[in-house]
């Protein structure tokens, strides 16, 4: 492998990575993909998979709905184990204040000719008869659906390969310059553009990036076919999602294409330990009890934890940085939205890399915009 | 025994896990001196694996025995009660019917016995095919099978007793298949003299099962019947052919069940939990005893049990009397694990279409894919449902060279609500005592 040279090489076999190397490909590039363990294993496996259209910012929007729209003509694509399925998201709003909410997220995704539905409190149990009653409403987006990401990472990979890019599995890179990687074991590979999708390990080879480790939560049960029938979040995630510097929950619950009940989430900043936190798993769970008193009977199978890439202003880095003797590329820093965002941002990274005009404004995920630790949108 | 059912917090000096032979002799033994001590079993019935069917139609003379020297002012039997969660040192959760209950312990004894291991070949999923003791359980469950043709196929001293029992209850055993090598079965046979009480079984058993066919160096190649099992066929050497049938039984021998050890954080080896003259476990004040520490047959667990009892119980001396016949046993239980001990022609018997992971339906084929178990799971979900990998796990490893990953709370599926007080349990306490990865 040594010596050898390519068009681009990408550091990451997660989703990002797995669809950076495909578009890459495609486009005609030369490409090699490094993941030091196994593809989709880091935070890709440990998402829920909800892929959802955001209207916290513009420039949000702009990627999910570009990205549902490239995961809606992919879809026909996935193998059945991909577990792709259009559940649709039911945001749940609790009080007035939260339906005052539903009103204004209404008005946006109208404006943008995104489908929506408002669901007062009789359509909201009979679309969910499983949450408590006395909630207030709900705003159904009915396009917005659910993956198993793993498998998808592979399938993208595997189509990558297929279409020629060469994948190096089981190979840590140890450092990245401008015009190339060096592995652990010693050997290096050779690229004009050399790009960090590493997700939460990226600050570790490109120092100096904003990108922190935000840690979360995530249950599982046994299986209850029908038990849930869309993704249920709270409207007060929002209010949640938003706290940056300090620890949160949110009644936040997906149907599984097997009929296990996934149920999330929580958000921290400065846990490096992957271990399960009683506190927290506790107060996730009690969170989603609230809303959905009927979970306390069902049977937990699995607990696990993951860490998300979190950018100051929630947008992921996607784009070339100035280094000393050159440029390096990121795509990475897409926090709790990487699934959904993946094939956007291999979009918006190779029509950067080739100089195509893309679909969507590239300048809110550049790299080198002005970030603030203060500044966030929404 | 005050038999208990509800979700309120139990505090106990003695507390012993699983109510079979092992735990049921540990609690007599502590009785003589310990005031009290605590059972917890997942069974609605205490008895383990061997004896608590016989319950259900009365009881078994041998379980009377024991049960007679627990008087239930001092023993707390809790029945029906998982440990799934050891939220920190010297607590417990157990899930019951009635919520979850906490538990304390000065000293804990894990007799948390074996299970049927399972290898996968084509047509092991269809209905009908059954373990070995699991027919047994069925059985004396109330299922019906008297005249029924009856195969028993796999490996271990229990095709026989259950053979034995099968046919005494008016099944018509056609054949018994054992898969270990008949050199193999001839030492282990010659070891029998050694051991008159053993050698008298022995003989009773083979007049029990006269008239069945045992046949050695003979597996099962594939079970095949439409809507459930119609036959099976079979493999000796080089000769193939196919016996019809009602039922289909197999297993191969028994593995230990390790859940709750690994999650206190117990050392393992070799399949087994360790330990050490005094049944003590690498954990200060747990002890183990019973097949969790090797499958050894009732007489070792037994001898385990009453040690790790006497020694919970601060009694040295009670429990030095019994080193030597323990030993003696163990080294018996030794020569079964080798001489049951999987033959590598097992690992041809599943083809690419085979299920190996019954929860998820993972064909062997999709797993063979992939470069490690990390990555087969990841890909294909196998050991992602509900039994977490506790069937498929010792097959895949077997097929595969792969080790399972680790355990982590719930250590068995847990309601929801179980979950929730085992993490009010754990708060504060270091995180990794609740879980590690
Ligand atoms: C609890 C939780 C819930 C989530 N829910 C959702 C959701 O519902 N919807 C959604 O869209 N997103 C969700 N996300 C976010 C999503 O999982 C991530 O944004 C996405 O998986 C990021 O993909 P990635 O490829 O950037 O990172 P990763 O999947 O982490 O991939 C990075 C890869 O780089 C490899 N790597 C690291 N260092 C090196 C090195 N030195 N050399 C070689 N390889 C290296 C790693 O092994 C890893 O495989 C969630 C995240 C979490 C934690
Ligand atoms: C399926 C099967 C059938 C058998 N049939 C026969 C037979 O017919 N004749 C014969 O001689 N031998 C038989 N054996 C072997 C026999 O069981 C052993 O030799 C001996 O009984 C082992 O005793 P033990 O106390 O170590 O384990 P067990 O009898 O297995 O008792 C362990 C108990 O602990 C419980 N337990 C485990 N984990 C937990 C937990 N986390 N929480 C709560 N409870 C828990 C189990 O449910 C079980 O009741 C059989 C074994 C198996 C696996």
């Amino acid at each position: 492998m040594s010596g050898e040279t390519f068009d681009v090489l990408i550091i990451g076999g997660g989703i990002v990575g797995a669809a950076c190397a495909l578009e890459a490909v495609r486009s005609g590039l030369k490409v090699c993909v490094c993941e030091k363990g196994v593809i989709g294993a880091g935070a890709t496996a440990a998402g829920m998979g909800h892929l959802v259209v955001m209207d916290d910012s513009e420039a949000q929007f702009a990627l999910t709905s570009r990205s549902l729209q490239l995961w809606r003509d992919l879809a026909d694509s996935l193998p059945v184990s991909a577990e792709y399925q259009v559940s649709g998201t039911l945001w749940v709003g609790a009080d007035d204040e939260e339906m005052a909410e539903v009103g204004r997220k209404r008005s946006f995704y109208e404006s943008r000719n995104v489908r929506v539905e408002v669901l007062d409190p009789r359509q909201l149990s009979e679309a969910e008869p499983h949450l408590r009653s006395g909630l207030a409403g709900g705003l159904l987006v009915p396009d917005d659906a659910v993956v198993y990401s793993p498998v998808v990472a592979k399938f993208l990979i595997d189509r990558a390969n297929d279409a020629g890019a060469v994948l190096r599995e089981g190979v840590t890179v140890s450092a990245i310059h401008p015009h190339g990687a060096l592995f652990v074991d010693g050997t290096t590979v050779s690229a004009g553009v050399v790009v960090n999708a590493t997700g939460s390990w990226s600050p570790g080879l490109t120092p100096g990036i904003p990108v922190q480790r935000r840690k979360g939560h995530l249950a599982i049960t046994d299986r209850y076919p029908g038990f849930v029938n869309h993704q249920l979040i709270e409207l007060g995630y929002l209010k949640n999602a938003h706290a940056v510097t300090s620890d949160s929950v949110a009644f936040n619950v997906q149907p599984r294409q097997t009929g296990q009940v996934l149920i999330g989430s929580s958000r921290q900043f400065g846990v490096d330990d992957p271990a399960i936190e009683a506190p927290m798993l506790k107060w996730m769970l009690e969170r989603a009890v609230e809303y959905m008193p009927d979970l306390t009977g069902l049977k937990i199978i699995r607990t696990w934890t993951g860490f998300r890439a979190a950018t100051p202003d929630s947008l992921p880095l996607i784009g070339p940085v100035e280094v000393e003797d050159g440029r390096l590329w990121l795509a990475t820093g897409h926090e709790g939205l990487g699934i959904t965002t993946s094939l956007g941002t291999a979009e918006l990274l190779v029509d950067q890399i080739l100089g195509r005009q893309s679909q969507i404004p590239t300048a809110p995920y550049f790299p080198d915009r002005s970030l603030r630790e203060d500044i966030h949108h929404g | 025994m005050a038999e208990r059912l509800m979700g309120d917090s139990v505090e106990s000096d003695i507390c012993i896990i699983g109510a079979g032979p092992a735990g049921l002799s540990a609690a007599v033994a502590a009785l003589e001196r310990a005031s009290s001590v605590t059972v917890v079993d997942e069974n609605v019935h205490p008895g383990g694996q061997i004896w608590r069917h016989d319950q259900i139609k009365g009881e078994n003379p041998e379980l009377r025995v024991l049960m007679n020297r627990l008087p239930r002012e001092r023993v707390n039997l809790i029945s029906s009660a998982t440990v799934i969660a050891a939220p920190a040192k010297g607590r417990l959760i157990a899930e019951t019917p009635h919520g979850a209950t906490p538990i304390s312990y000065q000293r804990l004894i894990l007799a948390t016995g074996a299970r049927e291991r399972f290898l996968p070949f084509p047509g092991w999923t269809l209905q009908n095919v059954t373990g070995v003791g699991g027919l047994q359980a069925l059985v004396k469950g109330g299922l019906k099978i008297a005249d029924q043709r009856i195969v028993i196929a796999g490996s271990g001293p229990l095709l026989l007793a259950v053979a034995a029992y099968l046919k005494q209850v008016g099944a018509r055993v056609v054949l018994i298949a054992e898969q270990a090598p008949r050199r193999r079965l001839i030492r282990f046979g010659l070891s029998l003299f050694s051991n008159p009480a053993r050698l008298g079984q022995a003989l009773t058993l083979k007049r029990q099962l006269s008239g069945i066919p045992y046949l050695t160096d003979c597996y099962p190649v594939a079970a095949d019947g439409e809507d459930k099992v119609r036959r099976v066929i079979l493999q000796q050497g080089a000769k193939i052919w196919q016996v019809e049938c009602d039922y289909f039984a197999c297993s191969f021998h028994l593995l230990p069940n390790l859940e709750l050890a690994s999650l206190l954080n117990c050392g393992i080896e070799a399949g087994r939990v360790v330990v050490d003259n005094s049944q003590r476990t690498s954990e200060p004040d747990i002890y183990s005893a019973g097949e969790a520490t090797g499958v050894g047959g009732l007489e070792l667990s037994i001898l385990e049990g009453r040690i790790a009892g006497y020694m919970a119980s601060g009694n040295l001396p009670g429990a030095a009397r019994l080193f030597r016949r323990r030993d003696r046993a163990r080294r018996f239980a030794r020569l079964l694990d080798q001489t049951f001990a999987s033959t590598a022609v097992l690992r041809e018997l599943p083809s690419d279409q085979t299920i190996v992971c019954r929860c998820e339906d993972v064909a062997l084929g999709s797993l063979r894919e992939h470069r490690s178990w990390k990555a087969a799971k990841l890909q294909s979900r196998c050991g992602m449902g509900p039994c977490q990998g506790r069937i498929c796990g010792p097959a895949v490893e077997m097929l595969l060279g792969w080790q399972p990953d680790s355990v982590r709370p719930p250590a068995l599926a847990a309601r929801l609500d179980t979950l929730l007080l085992t993490a009010e349990l754990a708060e504060g306490q270091n995180t990794q005592e609740w879980s590690k990865e």
